[in-house]
């Protein structure tokens, strides 16, 4: 069984634009995988897809072997985004335990998971912090905490290092890493980063813009665990470069970082 | 690991005496300068003979002393001071304020929560909310006391229902402006966890829109005190500090203080009003200090 199976994907928003057009992508379970690609290439909408945040105009998903749509109800997948979106008016433990109140968990267990995702996330000793006592970094670790928090198989997660600074971002990358091989989940990463799509994942997806497809797949086969070392080794870069001729293949306009919004039209 | 954590603002024994002590400086300086300019303008316009916008004399403006004074002298000869009068007064106003305030407060919340469900009820019912808003009190007040008092409903309580007339709308308006402004994404939030409406509701729309609830409350705890005093004068209801000022105003030429040290009453009432709700929002908010409103 796989852990998402993407079959004939296309979405077009009410405005005529197609986001993404005849997607085909099936990620195994336990694997790693990053969606990188130019601004509009319609990563997030994929991701979004997967997650039944939005409904695909054609094709169909499954995740764990159900509809995407059973599969959201069914909780078997956690999401971050770019944005940490925790609450303001909850505690740091409090915004871990919203999934799992949802859930009806009672409150001892409650309490007990909260511990194990603080110490997880290295973050033991701010459970009553409040969000806006926290810096970028801590705040984004409290979402993948809370993400995690009732442990779905699946992580999907929207560029969610694309707001932090460069040297935050590359600690969380190898905390990333230590937290998806401590839980074996399966992950699927959208990033506009080459080195942090190269550093995390086992496979990366080059996707190309107007309309979204899959220009290409690369296998990273860099050996685990992956450190800062890792970043240094002539393979590395040798992928990066391979990634990064992907994207120019695919059109991508180099130096180009910021995502235009597709707004769907709600009306 | 660096982990750097902004500490919450201290506000030890220490850092609190001063504060304070600065705040009543700062209270004081501010009647002080108050008096000032009343007194000022008085003497400059006694003076200059002023006539416009008002003739500034004895009677408009009388010195803040006498008023002060007035605080004091018997209402009838061997009655009690005035004080204890406004006292009582106060306190009856106060109640019909509060019960008003209470009932208007949950009308618009739960008016909120209702028109927050559905565009279509949002786009029917709200002309309306508006509409009830532009029909002077004054023409709805004497309706809404006899034709509730025809029901045999206390006069008092009819009071509270003009004053909660004035007091939902605020609350309404800004409470469901609160229920519609999640950001997009802490609604998908909800939505990958598969909750449903009212969860959503209760666990993200009603906790993100309590800032704006509370400014439409510092609103409406002030609309709710004005409510209640022009709600007494067409119900002819004796007691309260509406009543006070139609009595004064019939001998504002003889003793205009009292009507002053009326004023300042029904002034301080909406003070403790809104201070109240001031009180409470500290209690209750604990957000980011930029999503306090």
């Amino acid at each position: 069984m796989k852990a998402v199976s993407i079959k004939g994907v296309s979405k077009q928003f009410k405005a005529g634009v197609t986001a993404l057009q005849g997607i085909d992508l099936d990620v195994e379970p336990g694997e790693f995988v990053s969606l990188i690609g130019p601004s509009g290439c319609g990563k997030s909408t994929l991701l979004r897809i997967i997650g039944d945040l939005t409904k695909p105009t054609a094709g169909t998903v499954e995740v764990n072997g159900k509809p995407a749509e059973r599969a959201r109800r069914d909780h078997e997948y956690g999401i971050v985004f770019q944005d940490s979106v925790l609450y303001d008016w909850r505690t740091v433990a409090k915004n871990i335990s919203l999934p799992l109140e949802l859930l009806h968990w009672s409150r001892s267990k409650r309490n007990a998971r909260i511990k194990e995702m603080l110490e997880l996330v290295e973050l033991t000793g701010f459970e009553s912090h409040h969000p806006w006592q926290l810096s970028g970094g801590m705040q984004q670790r409290v979402s993948i905490a809370r993400a995690l928090s009732f442990s779905p198989s699946l992580l999907l997660m929207d560029e969610p290092f694309g707001a932090l600074d460069e040297m935050t971002r590359e600690r969380l990358n190898a905390e990333l890493l230590g937290i998806w091989q401590e839980t074996g989940s399966t992950v699927v990463f959208v990033t506009h980063s080459i080195p942090e799509a190269v550093f995390l994942s086992t496979r990366v997806v080059v996707m190309s813009a107007r309309p979204g497809r899959v220009a290409g797949l690369i296998d990273v086969d860099l050996p685990q665990p992956r450190t800062s070392a890792t970043r240094e080794e002539p393979h590395f870069f040798e992928l990066v470069t391979q990634v990064r001729e992907q994207l120019a293949v695919a059109g991508a306009p180099l130096g180009e970082t910021q995502e235009p919004a597709l707004v769907e039209d709600q009306a | 690991m660096s982990a750097i954590a902004v500490e919450p603002s201290k506000r030890g024994i220490a850092g609190a005496l001063p504060r304070a002590a600065a705040r009543a400086v700062l209270l004081v300086a501010g009647l002080a300068l108050l008096w000032g300019v009343w007194e000022g303008y008085r003497w400059l316009g006694i003076r200059g003979h002023w006539t416009w916008p008002f003739t500034v004399n004895d009677t408009n403006m009388p010195h803040i002393s006498k008023i002060w004074h007035a605080f004091g002298q018997p209402l009838q000869p061997d009655g009690p001071p005035l004080r204890h009068y406004l006292w009582h007064w106060a306190i009856f106003t106060a109640k019909e304020a509060l019960a008003g305030f209470a009932l208007g407060a949950a009308i618009g919340f739960f008016l909120a929560v209702a028109l927050s469900q559905s565009r279509v009820l949002r786009r029917g019912f709200l002309p309306y909310i508006v509409v009830s808003q532009t029909v002077p009190i004054l023409a709805i007040a004497p309706m809404v006391v006899v034709g509730l008092g025809t029901k045999g409903v206390t006069p008092w309580v009819s009071v509270a229902v003009i004053a909660a007339y004035l007091t939902f709308f605020p609350v309404a308006i800004n409470t469901l402006r609160g229920l519609l402004s999640p950001d997009p994404e802490a609604l998908e939030l909800m939505r990958s966890y598969a909750a449903g409406r009212w969860k959503i509701l209760w666990r993200l729309r009603v906790p993100t829109s309590l800032p704006y609830v509370f400014s439409a409350l510092k609103i409406s705890a002030t609309a709710s005190v004005i409510g209640a005093i022009i709600g007494e004068t067409p119900a002819s209801l004796q007691g309260g500090l509406g009543y006070a000022i139609v009595n004064f105003n019939q001998y504002y030429s003889i003793q205009p203080a009292n009507l002053w040290a009326t004023i300042i009453v029904c002034a301080l009432l909406g003070i403790v009003f809104f201070l109240a709700i001031v009180f409470l929002e500290r209690l209750v908010l604990k957000r980011a200090p930029e999503n306090i409103a």
